[in-house]
């Protein structure tokens, strides 16, 4: 390989994402992203100026190393690569797809300033996705088993890096699941499309090869408490998520066609409502008229799954405009190609029925910007007077989840905000209760998958801690 | 994968299906469910749980045939394994003290009543039971519940077993005719749950009704079994089952439950042509 200079690099365009054409893509629920080519990673690779101080670690939730990553796949050392990742992410498919980079790693990329960042997402997608297809598994070093016990409640991304983490360290993990397959809200509520299913169960199986056992169905709260999981267990980690849809809290809410985004992307994803002959029903969307409330993530995957299911119409509508979205942008752009119609500034007031209770439309209140609130965002209001009705035959309502109480309630002791979110120590994610431990969004609330697998791996390090206690001077 | 010990159909398309579950059985209270999907590609089902041994580690179901995957449900022997089986679901019922309950079931709404009965009258309550049934071959679990209450009260659409009429009109008599009991519980097709709430309404005698909404995960997590109760929305697979028969929409639950209408109805012709083709 020749060497490139710093300039030639400043040069270089950042690569484009090979993609489904939206025309084709908008009517199937493979993936949207088609992957990089060697040629197409090494040249992005390449424009990774090497800052002394790579910053953009300082933007990425879990640290990892991106410029040593970056420098070996450059040489297209492979393993190299892996390893670099694998030291601080267990989960590199999942997270080069699914993280929001330009706020994260990209957003701090010192190219960003001037051009394009490095499409460092895209990068540790092909790295994981490589070492995917080549059978290449980072080497773990053998440890002798501790003889703990630990209980992870919840399979997804919180309670799969802890899991990882713990299992490293030599202890005896088991991982209990609610629903009938792991993955938690990477199965149940990212669609194929954007996170195929292959990818999950290809880090699960990771993980069983550590040793991890995994259980299905069951719900802790109710099929077993967790006193005697603190009975039968060394240590306990609470990575339950926030699944508690919230509503709009209008008229017309329970209508026939106004559905929760966990529904609606459960049905769709977890129980395949999408393929021919599935057993699990959804509503019909075909020729029908959707709207999606909220602009996150979640909203822009409930309004692309209309898509793909053969909306005639799906709209995601917004109180607010374009600019406080907070869903990554490529799901915005992904959505917009597919056609999805984006209604900003308004709020609905009422869902309208028929006379058999099956939605028919929305009363909408048009709204303006107004002063900053707390988070720094402009505040919609209404403007007196503007108000429409539009027809719509289905609505999801995605602004969120609260923590799912179902768990928490049986246990008074653990203490919580007012909100429902478990309190923990920030250094450990330890609870009130000595031995358990939270992380990711029933701790922090909904936030991001990087996040909750950070919390989870901040987590395995304090019950790892808590686990080996120091030998005691002689 | 948990395995069937036991099943037998014992009305028309009804079966009791005795599953090997030990840490359900262990756990379980009146009113509580189970969410079960026979196979792999089965759509999941809430059901509640009937009997349970916490001895031998075992739970009873009963299953009627209404749709493809109980049809898939009850095409299954013994010996033979579910794919999934999750539970205990739901809030228990509240069991208590009350004095004198009247627990009433119609059609296989008595297999949900039957537990909470036995629970009743384990607290000393004096519990008679009114059962209802197309006719006398629908009219479940008599004999169970003769051991637990004080009197069995049995009705049938067609006069064929019991009285002939609706559990409404032996509701009627004795709530509205007798002395009014301290509590009435009540489970069975939603308009009769709604028509033994209206009479019981006009004694001002607590009433609980255990619904049946659609459901998805039923741990709270989709929303999808929304009710309204006295005109807040509440999840039936967490903060109910059972609620305040007086206050619950009636008609929206009914119109919710026929949101999928049309699918069952596909799926149905479905299993029936596949069943023509099979013969």
């Amino acid at each position: 390989m020749t060497e490139i200079t710093r300039r030639e690099r400043l040069r270089m365009p950042r690569v484009e994402m090979p993609e489904q054409p939206a025309g084709e893509r908008a009517h199937t629920f493979t993936e949207v992203n088609l992957g990089l080519t060697w040629e197409l990673a090494q040249l992005e690779a390449m424009r990774c100026i090497e800052c002394r101080r790579p910053i953009c670690i300082d933007g990425c939730p879990v640290g990892v190393k991106i410029d040593e990553f970056l420098g070996h796949l450059a040489k297209g050392e492979l393993t190299e690569a892996v390893e670099a990742i694998a030291t601080d992410n267990l989960l590199p498919a999942i997270c080069g797809r699914v993280c929001p980079q330009e706020s994260q790693c990209e957003g701090a990329c010192v190219l960003g300033r001037k051009g394009e960042p490095i499409a460092i997402g895209h990068l540790e997608r092909f790295v994981a996705d490589e070492a995917r297809r080549l059978s290449i598994h980072p080497v773990v070093e053998p440890v002798a088993p501790t003889g703990k016990k630990v209980a992870v409640v919840g399979s997804g991304p919180a309670g799969l890096a802890c899991a990882a983490d713990l299992a490293k360290a030599g202890h005896d993990v088991t991982v209990l699941e609610a629903l009938h397959e792991p993955g938690g809200v990477l199965t149940y509520g990212i669609p194929d499309y954007r996170l195929p299913r292959d990818i999950i169960q290809h880090e699960v199986a990771g993980l069983e090869r550590l040793g991890v056992t995994f259980e299905m169905n069951v719900v802790v709260g109710r099929s077993v408490s967790l006193q005697e999981l603190r009975t039968d267990y060394d240590a306990v980690f609470l990575g339950v998520g926030a699944g508690l849809p919230r509503f709009l809290d209008i008229p017309g809410e329970n209508l026939i066609g106004v559905f929760s985004a966990n529904e609606f992307l459960t049905r769709v994803n977890l129980m395949r409502a999408y393929e021919r002959g599935a057993e699990t029903p959804v509503f019909d969307v075909r020729n029908k008229k959707v709207a999606v409330f909220g602009a996150g993530n979640t909203a822009m995957d409930a309004v692309r799954t209309a898509v793909r299911l053969g909306a005639a119409e799906a709209r995601i509508m917004y109180r607010r405009t374009s600019e406080e979205m907070p869903a990554r942008r490529e799901e915005v752009r992904h959505a917009a190609e597919e056609g999805v119609i984006f209604d900003f500034l308004v709020s609905p007031l009422e869902f309208l029925g028929d006379a058999d209770g099956w939605l028919r439309g929305i009363w909408l209140q048009e709204m303006e910007l107004g002063e900053p609130d707390a988070s720094g965002r402009r505040r919609p209001r209404p403007i007196q007077g503007a108000r429409y009705e539009v027809p719509i035959d289905m609505v999801v309502v995605a602004v969120g989840n609260a923590p799912n109480p179902l768990l928490l309630s049986t246990v008074p002791d653990l203490d919580r905000t007012p909100a429902g979110t478990l309190i923990v120590d920030e250094e450990s994610g330890e609870t009130s209760i000595q031995g358990v431990f939270a992380g990711g969004d029933i701790v922090t609330g909904g936030a991001t998958v990087i996040s909750a697998m950070g919390a989870g791996r901040t987590a395995a390090m304090a019950i790892d801690r808590w686990l080996s206690p120091p030998e005691p001077a002689v | 994968m948990h395995r069937i010990l036991d099943a037998e159909t014992i009305a028309p398309q009804v079966r009791r299906i005795v599953l090997d579950a030990p840490l359900i059985a262990r756990r379980h209270q009146a009113g509580q469910f189970v969410i079960l999907r026979p196979e792999k590609s089965s759509e999941r089902i809430p059901l509640t749980i009937a009997a349970s041994d916490p001895t031998g580690g075992t739970i009873t179901l009963y299953v009627q045939a209404v749709g493809h995957t109980t049809a898939v449900l009850n095409g299954l022997q013994a010996g033979e394994s579910i794919a999934d089986l999750v539970g205990p679901l739901g809030t228990p019922s509240e069991i208590s003290s009350y004095g004198t309950v009247v627990v009433v079931g119609g059609g296989l709404g008595t297999a949900i009543i039957y537990p909470t009965a036995r629970a009743l009258a384990g607290a000393g309550n004096r519990v008679i039971a009114v059962l209802g049934g197309r006719s006398r071959r629908f009219v479940l679990l008599e004999e169970e519940l003769r051991a637990v209450c004080a009197e069995v009260h049995v009705c049938t659409d067609d006069g064929s077993y019991g009285r002939r009429g609706l559990v409404t009109d032996v509701v009627h008599d004795l709530v509205v005719e007798g002395a009014p009991p301290d509590r009435v519980f009540v489970a069975g097709p939603v308009r009769m749950m709604a028509a033994v709430a209206a009479v019981t309404r006009t004694r001002q005698v607590p009433t609980i009704a255990s619904l049946n909404p659609i459901m998805v995960d039923g741990t709270g997590m989709c929303g999808g079994c929304r009710v309204d109760v006295g005109g807040v929305t509440r999840f039936a697979c967490v903060d109910g089952p059972e609620f305040d028969a007086h206050t619950v929409d009636f008609d929206l639950l009914d119109r919710r439950n026929r949101a999928y209408g049309a699918f069952e109805t596909a799926a149905r012709q479905a299993d029936a042509c596949r069943t023509v083709d099979r013969s």
